[in-house]
């Protein structure tokens, strides 16, 4: 745009911007896209820390000895519906139905919180066993892998309940809907960690 | 690029719409439903019941599946395409992609030789206290050029 402002200064006449280029009405939603991309890179070394220190036992419980794949089982199967439900939420905007909407994400709400409930239980668990953080250099790179993941959702649970009461205050306004769709893409981004903290903290990490 | 296009004008009806998102369909994500449910009853049954005897296969199976599952939860969840945002999206997303790759791939590499290196079994002797850097077994051995 400002190259624009010194051309038409010079000569009034040539244009040097792209006319197919699509009019960026609202940046929000790709600029939560950009937020989400770069907290793949916290999520990364979380997991590179985890890929070098996983077997750094120091004498202590190893993987096998210390996961609960049954309880892993339930957290990724809450996790996964909870998505799916989300996307439902999504699907009553073109509809416009405000109490299914709410309905959906209520679901999903719980799911997660539901999530995070049997995460700290497990934790808890691990700790009374004597498998906390301090440990050893495996367990400190489970928990802050594990643990940070289990943040972000505890802290999307919270935007949730908040945007909730907004959408039963205000109805679906598009100010409400765009906050709808960057927690939407939150939400499904958190599923596709735990695909790889499922498949590779505890799955593998059972088997090394 | 830089030319004004003629028929620029058609193309920008599509972008109307202030929120014009691809929103995904009951369909899809049924679809993605289904199919992350599958790759992540695979992994489970394989690695519970111990059905291959190879622990590297059990572990390269189930890598695999994530990615997969990684791919059907883009796809179908977050509903990436070349066109949404105008492609700044996709873009963004190869960017990173690419960097997560680099710093996953390279630091996994690096370390994993780092800590071959650093076993008590590599060190040398408390008997040479003079190299307090002990070379790698693996360092090539180009790396001493003779000094003329």
């Amino acid at each position: 745009m400002s190259t624009d402002a010194i051309a038409s200064s010079r000569r009034p006449a040539p244009t040097f911007y792209c006319r197919e280029e699509p009019p960026v009405h609202n940046g929000t939603l790709l600029g939560f896209w950009i937020y989400l991309m770069s907290d793949c890179f916290i999520f990364a070394s979380l997991f590179v820390a985890n890929a070098v220190l996983g077997t750094q036992y120091a004498g202590g419980p190893t993987g096998s000895q210390v996961f609960d794949l049954v309880g892993l089982a339930w957290n990724t199967a809450l996790l996964l519906v909870s998505s799916v439900t989300f996307g439902f939420a999504m699907l009553q905007i073109q509809q416009g139905n405000k109490r299914a909407m709410l309905g959906w994400l209520a679901i999903s709400g719980l799911l997660a919180a539901g999530f995070v409930g049997l995460e700290i239980h497990e934790f808890v668990d691990m700790i009374a066993q004597g498998a906390g953080p301090g440990r050893s250099a495996f367990l400190s790179s489970f928990f802050a892998l594990v643990g940070t993941h289990g943040l972000h959702v505890t802290f999307g649970v919270i935007w949730l309940v908040v945007l909730m009461v907004q959408l039963n205050r205000y109805g679906a306004t598009p100010d409400n809907i765009r906050r709808l769709r960057c927690l939407s893409m939150f939400w499904h981004f958190l599923d596709l960690v735990w695909v790889g903290v499922f498949s590779y903290v505890y799955l593998v990490g059972v088997l090394r | 690029m830089s030319q004004p296009h003629p028929s620029g004008a058609s193309s920008s009806d599509h972008h109307d719409d202030a929120l014009h998102v691809h929103e995904g369909s009951l369909r899809s994500y049924l679809t993605g439903f289904v199919l992350a449910a599958i790759l992540t009853i695979i992994p489970f049954w394989l690695v519970m019941n111990q059905v291959i005897d190879s622990r590297a296969a059990t572990i390269a199976i189930v890598l695999i599946l994530a990615v997969a599952q990684i791919v059907v939860h883009i796809v179908y969840f977050l509903h990436l395409d070349t066109r949404s945002e105008g492609g700044w999206n996709m873009l963004a997303f190869i960017f990173s992609t690419v960097l997560v790759v680099i710093v996953l791939g390279a630091s996994i590499w690096v370390l994993y030789h780092e800590n071959m290196n650093m076993m008590p079994g590599m060190m040398p002797t408390t008997s040479q206290p003079q190299h307090s850097m002990p070379m790698p077994m693996s360092m090539p051995m180009t790396m001493t050029t003779p000094s003329s």
